[in-house]
């Protein structure tokens, strides 16, 4: 039910984000979602990728800083309300989201999220008794 | 008011020979005495101190150097027992623990003379206010200053550092004619007083008293400029004794060596030769009266050269010009001693980080920037923004709380700092110091 997120560490100056997504590209790597957290100083990409083991090898031969994560990615209803549902269950059981954002394309109709938790496993039980669907490994690369 | 003390200030230069040759007899024979490792650095080098007779006879003597106090910390290399220190200060030392310098009764009343015979040297006398921004505490500058006003009759305001606009208002409201803070320190006020909108030149300010950290003869136009006065460089270090080892006279051709105290010599760095006159070598001091600390040919690691010619002033003593550079890879910041090797001790103590990083100083305005760029490692990286801001934080208040100076920590993709052959370029510094 989990799937790896590949997070790098970028400074924050200018070709820093072409230079990784012209090396995901020139290696046949595609990028299936994608979120840049940053701050004055430095960024951080989190990026979904249809070969995550030759992505790693990729970034490691060029010497960029980055680890590989854990994450959940949750089908939502694409209607107004669909996310607060999802979230309200969430908050009900006093789970915490570290961070989330939204795949790059939808599946059968509905819109697919990525959530990061403090309590993975949790996290994934309580979206399940709740009706929500959670992709599976193979589901996301697959997309 | 033109010497504090005339007799010792401009006796001849033969005289002066004879007194230095007999305090140097006296302080060999009593550090072999009493400090063990005098004893045994003496013996090593097979000198013994009835092969001291005249002054010529120093080149005999063993260096000392800072890593000697490191091997020593805290009290080792004290030629007193602690009932007859009644003082001790601190600098940094190049890892981990502080340089510590301990004083007698009559150590602090000889400093008190040589802080007093700098003030005479700027023109201050009994009748002068002065000024005391520089630190009150471990380090020596403000306390050192402070018994130099006292002794000299003068009247003390012990500012200490910090808070620009207080210190204003007291120059103003209490009629400061002298001030001593460091160089960066004066054109920081300068500016304050710019944004209040109050003219220092039309204060009764005549003279400022300026070291602790390097400077250059742009800042020094700039200084007397924008506060009206006439600045004059003071030198000294915590193991010497503090402020009082030299100081500009109002000739203003180098710094007067109060060499009837600390013997100076100039060597070359690598082969420990003596370098005449005129020409620049590392700055070697030998105490010839301290008693709590005597040190034997102790290293400074300060480049500079000097000159025994007569001066305009009277003042016998041999001038050294302005220091012009370091030995070693010591930093001044804001008027703190800062060596790369404390930061990389500080670097490594936080787990899963690289000692790849680089010291940034520049001069922005008018004080120093210090900016340290670290490399993130795998270990040390999350992907979390709190996680990494936290560590940045982490960072900041380790070299803080080890440094005593602000750094603004920038974290920075791992190999984007440049790696050398040997030994890496660490420090990048910024400021202009011609």
């Amino acid at each position: 039910m989990k799937v790896q997120q590949i997070s790098i560490f970028m400074e924050n100056r200018a070709g820093r984000l072409a230079a990784v997504a012209r090396l995901l590209g020139t290696t046949g790597i595609n990028i299936r979602a994608l979120s840049l957290a940053d701050t004055s100083d430095f960024g951080i990409l989190r990026l979904i990728v249809d070969k995550p083991e030759e992505a790693k090898k990729a970034l490691k031969a060029n010497s960029f800083t980055f680890n590989v994560t854990d994450v959940v990615a949750v089908q939502i209803p694409d209607e107004p309300g669909g996310l607060a549902s999802v979230l309200e269950a969430l908050q009900a059981q006093n789970v915490n989201v570290e961070y989330m954002y939204a795949f790059v394309e939808k599946c059968g109709g509905k819109a697919i999220v990525v959530f990061r938790f403090d309590d993975l496993d949790g996290a994934i039980g309580l979206l399940q008794g709740a009706g929500v669907r959670v992709l599976s490994r193979q589901e996301v690369l697959s997309l | 008011m033109k010497f504090l003390q005339p007799l010792q200030e401009t006796m001849s230069r033969e005289q002066l020979r004879d007194v230095q040759g007999e305090r140097l007899r006296a302080v060999v024979a009593r550090v072999y005495r009493d400090v063990p490792f005098y004893k045994r650095k003496l013996d090593e080098a097979g000198v013994h101190p009835s092969d001291i007779r005249t002054i010529d006879d120093i080149v005999k003597l063993p260096f000392t150097t800072k890593e000697d106090f490191r091997d020593n910390y805290p009290f080792g290399l004290y030629a007193k027992p602690l009932s007859e220190i009644v003082r001790s200060h601190a600098s940094s030392g190049t890892t981990g623990k502080p340089t510590v310098v301990g004083y007698t009764k009559a150590d602090i009343n000889l400093w008190a003379d040589c802080c007093a015979r700098t003030l005479v040297c700027g023109g201050a006398d009994r009748t002068s206010v002065v000024q005391v921004a520089y630190g009150y505490g471990l380090f020596t500058g403000g306390l050192g200053m402070h018994y130099g006003v006292e002794r000299l009759g003068a009247m003390a305001i012990p500012m200490s550092g910090g808070n620009s606009k207080r210190q204003l208002m007291i120059m103003r409201d209490f009629g400061t004619t002298h001030i001593c803070c460091t160089p960066s320190y004066a054109l920081l006020l300068a500016e304050v007083a710019e944004e209040e909108g109050f003219d220092l030149r039309s204060l009764g300010l005549k003279a400022g008293y300026f070291g602790a950290e390097p400077w250059s003869t742009s800042m020094r136009k700039a200084i007397e400029e924008r506060l009206g006065i006439t600045a004059i460089d003071i030198y000294g270090l915590s193991e010497v004794i503090g402020p009082g080892v030299s100081s500009e006279c109002l000739a203003h051709r180098g710094l007067h060596v109060f060499e009837d105290h600390f013997f100076p010599e100039i060597i070359d760095p690598v082969s420990g030769k003596p370098c005449p006159d005129g020409e620049k070598g590392e700055l070697v001091f030998t105490h010839l009266t301290k008693e709590g600390l005597p040190l034997l040919r102790y290293r400074t690691r300060d480049i500079t050269e000097i000159d025994h010619g007569p001066c305009d002033c009277g003042r016998t003593f041999a001038r050294m010009q302005r220091v012009s550079g370091r030995t070693d890879d010591m930093l001044i910041i804001r008027g703190v001693n800062v060596f790369p090797s404390q930061i990389e001790h500080v670097l490594l103590e936080i787990e899963g980080a690289e000692p790849h990083y680089q010291i940034i100083v520049d001069r922005r305005g008018t004080l120093d920037d210090l900016e340290i760029q670290v490399e993130v490692s795998p270990t040390m990286f999350s992907d979390e923004v709190k996680k990494m801001e936290g560590l940045r934080k982490r960072i900041a208040h380790d070299i803080h709380s080890t440094l005593n100076v602000t750094a603004k920590i920038t974290l920075v993709e791992s190999k984007s700092i440049p790696r050398s052959e040997g030994k890496a370029k660490r420090v990048i510094d910024k400021r202009d110091m011609n």
